[in-house]
Order: C-alpha cells, then structure tokens, then sequence
C-alpha cells in the first residue's frame, strides 16, 4: 500500500492517475483560496446552494447533447450546463433574500433542495429516454475520476489553472473587500461586483470538481481550508496562500491515497484529507489554536480571580468563589482557613495601590484609549511611564497603611 | 386507473410522503424562525454516515439501529458544528460546511470500503430515495383497508413515519408556548424560567428524528425541501404564528401529493411511458408553491420592506 | 472540607450572624464578586453591589461599561466568571417568580409572527404554564397591563408594525403582566420618543410607589437626577453606588467616564454636591 501510495504521488501510478492528481491539486490551491474570500464574507454555505444547483443544469446539457443528435457524454458542455443553472441558482437566493421577508439561510436551503429534486427528476427523466443508455450522470454526485477520459483530465487541469491564475490576479480587490468592505468602497472597489466575481470563481471551481469530486463535497474544498488557514494567521494574504496550500496538499494527497488502494472514492478521501488538516490546526495552531486558547483562557481566568481575591484579602473581606479560594490557597497567599499569608497580604497591598492607581489614571488620563486599551489587571508599571505613575501618585497622597 | 390499483401501488407512498412532509415542515417552521434553516441541511447529509455505521454495526440492513445510527450522527454532528463554533470561533455557516461534508464523506468512503453488495443500500437511493418501491401487495381492495391481514403487509416504513409525524404533531402541541417565546426571545425567556438551551438542543434533535424517518421514502437532501419551503412560503402567507404553522402543513401535504402524483401520472399524460422521480417531484412542487408565495403570498415583504 | 467549612467560621464569629446576608436580605437585588469576561478583557470586574427595597435606581456609565452584561449576568443569561446573585435574600434562579426583566428592544426580531396582546400574554407564562387555556381573565390583565403604557388599542396589531417607542412600551407592558416585585430593564429609554420616555418614568415610578424595586441601565446623564433615587455608577468596576444625592457627583462621574466626560455637558446636569 505504502509502495503504490508512493508511486502514486510521484505521478508514476499511470498517465491518467498523474493528470487526476495535477488536477486535483491545482483544484485544491484554487478552491482553498477563492474559498479564503467567501469564507470571511461569511457566505460559505452560498457555495453550497450553488454547488447543488448544477444539477438540473448537467441533466438539460445532457438532454440538448441527445437531441441535437451528439452523445451526451461530453464533458465541457456539460460543465457549461451546470454553470448555467449554478448562476440561475445564486440569482435566485439574491432575489429571495432581497424581496422577500425570508432570510439568507432559509433562501440557501430552498434554492438547495428544489434545484436538486429538479435535478434528480432529470435524471430519472434520462435514465427512461430512449437512448436509454447509462448516461453515467450520478458520476457527477460523487464524483469519479477513474472513469475519466484523457481529454476530461487535461480539461480539468487547464480549467483549475486558469481559474488558479484568475484567483491570482483578482486577488487584491477580493482581499480588501473580504476584509474590509467600507475601506474598499472609499478607495473605489465595487463591493458588489467584487462579491460577484467571487461567487462566480467559487462556481467555476464547483463546476471544474463537478467530475472530480462531485457535487455534494465540492463545497468542502471552499470551506474547510480556509477555515483551516484562519487558525494560523490574522493576516489576510497569509489566510489565502494557507488556504491554497491545505487545498492543494489535500487534492494531491487525497489523489495520490485514492489511486493506491481500491475502492477509495477520489472526492471524500480529499474531503478527509481536508479534514483532517483541518483539526489539526484548530487543536495545535500556536495562537488562535484550541490548546492554545484553552491554556491562555485559564491564565486569564486565574489573572482575574487572583487579583480579585488579592483585592478582597486588602478590604478584609471574606472570599466566597471557591475557584479563587483554591487558587489563592495554592499559591500560598492564604491559609487553610482562609487567613492572609504574609506574602498574601504584601500581594494585596500591591494590588490595592494598582488598583487605585488604575483609577485615578482613568479618571485624569487625556488619551483614555490608551488606558482602554488594557484590562486594568497588569502592574500599572508595564502600561505606564515611570513619570505618569510619579503624577498618578502625588494625586493619590501618601500610601494608606492599613493595607500592611 | 382502477381503485385497486390505486391503493396497492399509490396508496402507501401517497400517505408516507405526505406524513413525512408533514413531520419535518413542523419543526422546520421554528428552524426558519431562528434563523437555523441550514441546520436542516447539515442533518440531512449527516443521514447517511450514520446509517452506513449503524448497517455496519448491526451487520444487516434493519431499520432500528440504521435509524439509531442516523439520529446519532445527527446529534454528534450538532455538538461538533457547536464545537467549532464556539472554541474554534468560526461562523456557524462555516462550523456547519466543514462538519457536515466531512462527515458525509466519511459516509461515502465507509460504505465503498465496507462489502455492501448485494445488499439494498447504494449512495444514490440514500440521496434522493425510493418511494415508489413502498407498495401494498396486499391491498387489493378497499376492503384490504379494514382487513387485518392485509393491513399487515403495509410497508414497514408507514407506521414508523406514522408514528413520528404524530409524535411531532403532539409535542409541538404540548410544548407550543415555550418553543414560541424561547424562538421571540430567549433572554427574556430563561427569566422566567424556561431551559433555552435544552428547548434548543431538543428541537434539533426532533428536526433529526424528522429527516431520518423520512430518509427511506425521499432521501437525504430532499428532506431539505421539507424542512424549508412549506414553512418558508406559509411564513409569506400570515404574520401569525399558529396560522404560519397550519399553512406549512397544508403546503406540505399539497406538495407531497401533487409531487407523486405529477411523477407518476405526468409522463404519462405527455406521451412518456415511465415515470420519474417521486422524491425529487416533491421538492419541485415544494419549490414551486415557495415560489408562488414569494411572488403573490400576502405577507411576503417584512414590515420595513413594504414599498 | 476546607472550602466548605469556611462561611461556618464566619458565622461563629458574628454570634450566628452571616455578614454579608444579614446586609442582604433586606434589598431587592445583590450581586456580589461578580466577574464576567468575553475573551481576554473583563466586561464585568468584581463588582460587590445591592439595590435597596421600593427604590427606583440606576446603573450609569459609559458604552462598554458592562451595564448591560452586569444586569444579564445576575439574571444568569449571560455566564460568570464568578460571583452569584441574590434577590430578595435567596438566588436569583429560584426567584424567578418575583422578577420580570425587560431586555433590549434590539435583542428580538420585531419581524417575528404574532400580535402585541400575544407578546403581553407572554409575560403571563408562570401562571399559564405549558398547557393552562387564555381565558378572559388573563385577557383583560394583558389588555389593563397595556393600557398603563398607553398601548391598548394595539392590542391586535402586528408587533412589525410598531414603531420603537411602542415596541418599548409592549415589552414593559409584558413585563407589568409578571406583577413582580422586582423589575430589570436594560435600556428603556434608549431611541425612544418623548412622550414614551414620560409614559415609561411614570409607569416606573407608580411601581416603585407600590413599594416595587426597579433597576435601570441608563445611559442619559441628563435625567439622572429627575428620574432615579439610587445610582451604581460602573466602568467594569464598580465606582460608587448610592443615594442619586450622595453618589452622583462631578469627582464621581470623572472617575466613571475619564477623559470622555468633557463630551458631556456637565453643567447641565444635577449633580449632587461632591
């Protein structure tokens, strides 16, 4: 298994094998990246209505192809088909949503299952016609890449890479407006035009995988790596090449994991593939990553509750969070029973005097952003000049002692 | 067509549609109302995985642990979309994509890998259905209607979505207050004492229990056209709740009859010779009525929206 | 266990006394080392507070102040970090009976299907239940509950198409249905016309004339002094809470909103003698 997995993913599996993985992996770059702009629009399930709205589409190509007397069979026109309907699809939404009460989410879900019982009600429609032969059309459910032609895998190829280098060259107006709409408007970028050419990149790589992947997962190659991406970086032309990169190690991988072992559909081992990528950036990602959100949420969780329970020991008042009591007891600032310890009570001074500095800073403070800024739990001293803290504390008059 | 015929051929499937249309358009209602619609579709895909799992545990294609294994899936995929969402802060349109195709690839990948030839369980009946195959051999007669034995040999798949339509029906009836006001306001409702959160959970669940017992007779996406359109388009007809929830039901059961039976007798009365699609007619005309009501419903416009 | 045997040894040394309940008990609401954080900055930092019986009071303080999230996290809609609540001397989650709360009018889609009569109904909840039929005595307490706010011949009108000060006043009206002893609102006043503000005050000081406790996140400073008798003036911690009279004074108020206070028109307002 390892031996073919290894083969395959140096393209030495077979010609038709080696184009499905170039294939798939410039698909997997170029969906991961459009995907990066829909994704932070927050229009990721849009792509899902659209991905299923190609159905209906694929079944009238087919059923023109046969009357117009040519085989149904041919690959481009279908895909032309699907992109029809798709776009029919995505204007349909739009109008919903616009003109009616309903909202986005419900006009998703309709617009979804409607084009796609249109869709199977075609097919059925295929299945009895007189041609009657296999139009092989459920491929386009799934996907099914092993029964490609040659000229169906360069199509696919070539499609990805102009899709790919279309990304790439739009991809300065599509980053300013996923990230920021009202900034792109000033400086002249048409947002809804913008958000157009978006959807319709995310359609042609819905309509590119259609044969690949199938109609149902294509979408999880728009969403999953940049919902991946997202955990490694804040900045957007960072989340769109992160997201190109899961996509397309995905496609490669998944390709490459498909031709080396029977009976591993093409289109879910890359959505696994995908998936996979995906939780384990979202565990392990060093800043927005669970682990490290989980461990950064605890410590300012005890940062709270110690300086909340440090002001308490400084008022003399009786502590009733259990957590803070456990904490403070840990860290030895207080007894078992719940007395201050010498380093307790030197502690709370401490906080006591922040404290009260912290408030005369925010009351006289010019740039109380500045002040915003922080959560008022750190030493003043890591915030503010060694001046500023001499002015806050001549207003505050000589240190209380009864903190001691 | 003779009575006969109709009630060994049409009959089942007729009543199975229309109880399935009925039972997920009910919690559909309330899913449209909390702007969750898309959860309806995260649990249809999820259908599948989840009785490919309970197929391969069971080791037989019975119903009881395929539809364990369905409701399962759909309550893992609820609390893994929750997860993502909340300590992964993603948007839950984006925690729904990623959890639901990944779980329903998952599927697809089980059932090719696991030996299910020869057995009835292929991805295309999964995804849109059978429900022409749900015939009454023995209902020969109207008299079979009040006969035992006939009665009998109705389709399994009858009682069950019977059974769950009802119990929808009874628990939407039951807890019809708190559902409302959690779904107006759920702050003000947890005032006063009403477990959002579980009221929440539970209507999901029940949105899954829907679809799964309506998976046999339509398949897994045309459930979506269930739980959205009869609600969506009653919501354009009315700006009152228990009016919007009897319009869904209606609707539904209009589509799911008007849906078979253009599948079966309309290629028919245009020269064809084979019908097509029953589940996919359904959502067609779902669609359809959708889109009538968002044409000409009275309410369609929201109050600011009125020009 | 320690953690346990500690209020004890407070009670043994205040001859059987606790402390702080015994100064508790007698007012409507407390809170006490009440944290609430969303993400890594505190909205909420240990704030001790009580607001007496039959008073009509006030949480005041800038946007971002936590005056909302203080009042969500006594009701437990919103989750602490730490602290608990208390109303009337027992937890604010066994209260329910005795508090109505009345939230944000942008917190609700004013698009949801139903009429006014039905929103008021709601307030009726506790006595109705699950399955308790609406009879006419419930009508005519929802229909009196809104003609005190001056809304009874809305009674069948879609709740989409009122406007803003009328929505207000159908969400007091819910909660003058509940007859509780003590009512929470968070923003009455907030986009409201003139004479909704009037109908509003008047309605909040005929309870609290009924010995009722009302306590308000305000954001006016302006009819601060008119309207309230308490104040709790909060910026995440608590300033200073007390008689509008003693508590509500320029040192105070520079002290809750910092530099930002030279936007508002100081001497415009009543301010108690600092």
């Amino acid at each position: 298994m390892l031996e073919t997995l290894i083969e395959a993913l140096t393209f030495r599996a077979g010609y038709n094998a080696a184009l499905v993985a170039v294939g798939t992996t410039l698909l997997g770059i170029a969906a991961g990246s459009t995907g990066t702009f829909i994704f932070l629009r927050r229009r990721a399930l849009i792509s899902d209505a659209v991905a299923h709205a190609t159905l209906p589409g694929v079944g009238l190509a087919f059923i023109a192809l046969v009357a117009l007397g040519g085989d149904g069979r041919n690959l481009p026109a279908l895909v032309a088909g699907s992109a029809v309907s798709a776009w029919v699809g995505l204007l349909v939404v739009q109008w919903i949503t616009r003109q009616t009460r309903l909202a986005e989410d419900a006009a998703i879900g309709a617009v979804l299952s409607v084009f796609f019982g249109l869709g199977i009600v075609l097919l059925t429609v295929i299945q009895n016609m007189s041609s009657g032969r296999q139009a092989g059309l459920e491929d386009f459910l799934l996907g099914a890449p092993a029964g490609m032609l040659l000229q169906d895998a360069i199509f696919v190829a070539v499609a990805g890479l102009v899709v790919l280098a279309l990304v790439i060259a739009l991809r300065r107006p599509m980053t300013l407006v996923a990230f920021d709409p009202a900034f792109a408007t000033s400086v002249g970028i048409s947002v809804h035009r913008t958000d157009l050419v978006m959807m319709a990149l995310a359609m042609a790589i819905t309509v590119v995988g259609l044969k690949l992947v199938g109609l149902i997962l294509i979408v999880a190659l728009l969403i999953i790596p940049p919902a991946a991406a997202r955990f490694w970086s804040d900045k957007a032309r960072n989340v769109v090449w992160i997201a190109g990169v899961v996509g397309g190690v995905s496609g490669f991988l998944g390709a490459g994991l498909s031709a080396s072992a029977p009976a591993i559909p093409t289109g879910p081992i890359i959505v696994l593939v995908c998936f996979c990528l995906f939780a384990m950036s979202m565990a392990f990602a060093p800043r927005r990553g669970v682990i490290a959100a989980l461990a950064r949420q605890r410590q300012f969780r005890q940062r709270v509750r110690r300086r909340q329970g440090l002001l308490a020991l400084a008022r003399e008042e009786e502590i009733l969070d259990p957590a803070t009591l456990a904490l403070l007891r840990r860290e030895g600032l207080i007894r078992t029973d719940g007395v201050a310890t010498d380093a307790g009570r030197a502690q709370a001074a401490r906080a006591r005097r922040d404290e009260r500095r912290w408030e005369v800073a925010r009351a006289t403070h010019q740039d109380e952003a500045a002040v915003d800024r922080h959560d008022l739990l750190r030493p003043i001293e890591e915030v503010l000049t060694r001046d500023e803290i001499a002015e806050i504390d001549a207003r505050l008059g000589p240190p209380e002692e009864a903190a001691t | 067509m003779s009575g006969a015929e109709f009630i060994q051929i049409s009959l089942a499937p007729l009543v199975i549609g229309v109880l399935s249309a009925i039972a997920c358009a009910l919690p559909g209602n309330f899913l449209i109302l909390r702007r969750q619609a898309l959860i309806g579709d995260a649990i249809s895909h999820v259908v599948l995985p989840g009785i490919v799992v309970g197929f391969l545990v069971s080791g037989a294609v019975s119903t009881w642990p395929m539809m364990i294994g369905a409701a399962g899936a759909a309550i893992v995929a609820v609390v893994l979309i929750e997860t993502v969402r909340r300590v992964g802060r993603i948007e839950s349109g984006a925690a729904m994509g990623v959890v639901f195709t990944s779980m329903f690839a998952f599927g697809v990948l089980l059932l090719e890998q696991s030996d299910t030839s020869g057995v009835h369980l292929d991805v295309e009946h999964a995804l849109y259905g059978n429900l022409e195959s749900l015939i009454w051999l023995d209902g020969t007669g109207w008299a079979a209607l009040l006969d035992p034995a006939a009665l009998a040999g109705l389709p399994a798949e009858l009682p069950r979505i019977a059974f769950v339509a009802a119990a929808i029906a009874l628990l939407t009836l039951v807890f019809w207050r708190p559902l409302k006001l959690s779904t107006f306001d759920e702050g003000y409702a947890r005032t006063v004492g009403l477990p959002t959160s579980l009221i929440g959970f539970t209507l999901v669940v029940v949105a899954a229990i829907a679809a799964v017992a309506a998976f046999d007779a339509v398949g897994s996406i045309i459930v979506i056209a269930m739980f959205i359109c009869p609600p969506a388009a009653a919501r354009l007809m009315t700006d009152r709740l228990e009016r919007q929830v009897l319009w869904s039901v209606v609707f539904a059961a209009l589509s799911a009859v008007s849906g078979y039976v253009l599948a079966g007798y309309g290629p028919l009365w245009l020269g064809g010779e084979h019908a097509i699609s029953a589940a996919g007619m359904i959502a067609v005309t779902a669609g359809v009525i959708m889109a009538l009501a968002c044409l000409f419903g009275p309410h369609r416009k929201a109050s600011g929206q009125r020009s | 266990m320690a953690q346990t045997d500690l209020p004890n040894i407070v009670l043994a040394a205040n001859d059987g006394q606790p402390v702080r309940d015994a100064g508790l008990a007698d007012s409507a609401l407390a809170v006490r080392e009440m944290t609430v954080s969303y993400g890594q900055k505190p909205a909420v930092f240990s704030v001790d507070a009580s607001f007496g019986e039959g008073r009509l009071a006030a949480i005041v303080g800038p946007n971002g102040a936590g005056k909302s999230t203080l009042l969500k996290a006594a009701l437990g809609i919103v989750p602490r970090l730490s602290g608990h609540a208390t109303a009337f001397g027992i937890p604010v989650e066994h209260a329910a009976d005795r508090i109505a709360y009345v939230p944000q009018r942008a917190s609700v889609d004013w698009e949801f299907p139903t009429r006014v009569i039905d929103v008021v109904l709601m307030g009726l909840y506790r006595q109705l239940g699950l399955l308790g039929r609406v009879r006419t005595k419930h009508l005519d307490t929802a229909r009196s509950c809104l003609a005190r706010v001056g809304m009874e011949d809305f009674a069948d009108r879609q709740i989409g198409q009122l406007s803003g000060g009328q929505q207000q006043r159908v969400f007091l009206a819910r909660a003058l249905a509940q007859d509780a002893d003590l009512y929470l609102l968070d923003e009455p006043f907030a986009g409201v016309d003139a004479a909704t503000e009037k109908a509003i005050i008047d309605v909040l000081k005929a309870l609290r004339d009924e010995q009722r406790t009302v306590v308000c996140v305000h954001h006016d400073l302006t009819t601060v002094a008119d309207y309230f008798d308490d104040v709790l003036l909060l910026n995440v911690r608590k300033i200073a809470e007390g008689p509008v009279a003693q508590v509500f004074t320029a040192d105070n108020l520079q002290k809750t909103y910092g530099g930002r206070l030279a936007t508002v028109h100081i001497d415009q307002l009543r301010l108690a003698a600092g």
